[in-house]
């Protein structure tokens, strides 16, 4: 912008500096910068998952706080999340070859006769943003169609997305169907939407109401968190 | 130019909008997942019902049955090359009606958003979403409506898309954005934004202001942003009724008749000129609106606390005008690449 600004050569940056500009860059939405920043790091050791969690995710941590608290919107937050997702085509199958752990893994759509997707795409940028791997199953899904790709895809978490008061209804249809099929507890469910709220995701038996984006990650984390606990402890 | 709006205009100072399309569709049957625009060709009576059921209940304006009768839309329905002829009917339905009324009423022709992102953040540029709302306003222009009617859009590029395309369509216009994230559009815009984003169009509409978000004190919160900003157009005010609740299996908006009421002359008080409500809001709610608007006076301007009390509470502290924008905390900010 100014004059006396110069142009900052990422590869002259020592490591702490170089992760503190990529947060800088990952808010700004400048993928080509954060692709840069990524390789660089690769080029200087640094293994894949830690670049993963300490550079992107820490920066798209930032990102999803300020959106949570109203000081970023949607237009900004895509743009981070694209930038993002610059970093992740580079790093996604580096992490497959080292048997890096996973975040959690989410199959995520909208509920049958609900053709709204702007909201879903949000959480499932966001989603990826924070390190997990996203399966987007899109818009109008009957309940056979989250059931199968439950069954393929082994996700930890199941998102439902609906933006009609029509359509909402129908979340309480897959549930029902996953306690009648015995596999409730093998997901954790979360739902959100803009009619929804939290009275109602506990009425019709989902694990959480995510209010936003921000809240859908941090929900996710939580309960990824709990899980491994259970893990460890049983 | 006058048209049949600007002349309501003229003469009252207050008009009353229809309410809910879809909440009223889908209690005639219409299924979740369906594209309501079919319905202007497959189930005209219904769709000439629903017309009436506004009318009847005293609006003087309605808008018609086309809210996603845009290319973009149409094609989850496949039906992406029914556009012109999609629109045309559910305007000549509308015409019909509103011909029959035996007293002056609007047709105002709905055109949603496209529902997908605009450049840099999405795909959509700004010259292919003139072209979808230009097809668009044409067919609604040939099926004789008054003026169009853009609602329900929460970025500015789009509400920009839509004015270029009705003056290409030759059209008188009103506008209308969903102010449903903390006050704000889904894409960050304020109403005192939208104030200043209206100013600056070439193309000036003869209304513009809020519909749907989140209930009807919010969007009353949204009407005083608009005012206090100043501007000198007449102001639309289309809330919901109330918020959805969830009983036993089905949905249903909890502001009631007395309520969207209050809401009404509150609206006014405001400083809308032309007031109606949106999702849930029914013929009963219409009638009790009008009652009110009718033999209540004008109050002052409410406060926020006054609103609060009336319609109950805000869905968050503040909507990102006045003090608030101000004072909105900023991120230290490192160097940065021109």
């Amino acid at each position: 912008m100014s004059e006396e600004e110069d142009d900052i050569i990422l590869s002259e940056l020592p490591d702490d500096e170089l992760v503190q500009q990529m947060f800088d860059d990952l808010y700004d939405g400048l993928k080509e910068e954060i692709e840069e920043g990524v390789n660089i790091l690769l080029e200087r050791g640094w293994e894949p998952y830690r670049i993963l969690t300490e550079a992107l995710v820490g920066g798209m941590t930032i990102v999803g706080n300020d959106f949570r608290d109203g000081i970023l919107f949607v237009p900004e937050v895509l743009l981070a999340a694209n930038a993002m997702k610059g970093g992740m085509a580079i790093l996604k199958p580096l992490l497959a070859e080292t048997g890096a752990p996973r975040v959690g893994k989410m199959v995520i759509g909208t509920v049958k006769g609900d053709i709204h997707d702007i909201g879903k795409n949000l959480v499932s940028m966001m989603m990826e943003g924070a390190g997990f791997e996203v399966v987007d199953l899109g818009i109008n899904n009957a309940v056979e169609s989250y059931l199968e790709a439950l069954e393929t895809e082994g996700p930890d978490i199941l998102g439902m997305s609906a933006l009609l008061t029509t359509t909402m209804p129908y979340m309480k249809v897959v549930i029902d169907t996953l306690v009648e099929k015995g596999l409730r507890d093998d997901y954790i469910v979360l739902v959100g939407g803009a009619p929804l709220n939290e009275e109602f995701g506990k009425a019709i038996g989902a694990d959480a109401y995510c209010r936003d984006a921000a809240v859908a990650v941090e929900t996710a984390k939580e309960f990824m968190a709990r899980k491994h606990n259970q893990m460890a402890a049983g | 130019m006058t048209n049949a709006l600007s002349r309501l205009l003229a003469d009252r100072d207050w008009l009353l909008a229809d309410g809910a399309t879809g909440t009223n569709l889908f209690n005639m049957g219409l299924s979740s997942g369906d594209a309501p625009e079919l319905w202007n060709v497959d189930e005209p009576a219904k769709i000439r019902a629903l017309y009436r059921g506004a009318v009847e209940a005293g609006s003087d304006l309605f808008l018609t049955n086309t809210f996603g009768g845009n290319a973009s839309r149409l094609k989850l329905h496949d039906a992406q090359g029914r556009v012109r002829e999609l629109n045309r009917v559910g305007a000549e339905l509308a015409r019909e009606v509103a011909d029959a009324a035996g007293r002056p009423v609007v047709v105002a022709g709905s055109v949603g958003p496209t529902g997908d992102i605009m450049e840099p953040m999405g795909s959509l540029t700004y010259d292919a979403a003139v072209e979808m709302f230009h097809e668009q306003a044409e067919g609604l222009k040939e099926g004789g409506v008054d003026v169009l009617w853009v609602e329900t859009i929460s970025a500015p590029e789009e509400f920009k898309a839509a004015a270029e395309a009705f003056r290409r369509a030759g059209m008188p216009w009103c506008g209308t954005m969903s102010f449903d994230t903390a006050g704000r559009t889904m894409m960050g815009v304020t109403s005192s934004d939208m104030v200043d984003l209206v100013a600056k169009l070439d193309h000036q509409p003869l209304a513009f202001g809020a519909n749907c978000g989140v209930g009807a004190s919010d969007l009353l919160r949204t009407v005083l942003g608009f005012s206090a900003r100043g501007t000198e157009t007449p102001l639309i005010s289309k809330g919901n009724a109330g918020i959805p609740k969830y009983h036993d299996g089905h949905i249903h908006y909890d502001g009631t008749p007395e309520l969207m009421a209050d809401y009404a002359c509150l609206a006014r008080d405001c400083g809308a000129t032309i007031i109606g409500g949106c999702c849930g809001t029914t013929p009963e709610h219409l009638k009790a609106m009008r009652a009110a608007l009718e033999s209540r006076p004008r109050g002052e301007r409410p406060t926020l606390e006054t609103i609060a009390a009336a319609l109950g509470g805000f869905s968050s502290a503040s909507d990102g005008t006045g003090e608030d924008a101000a004072n909105a905390p900023a991120r230290p900010r490192r160097r940065r690449r021109s």
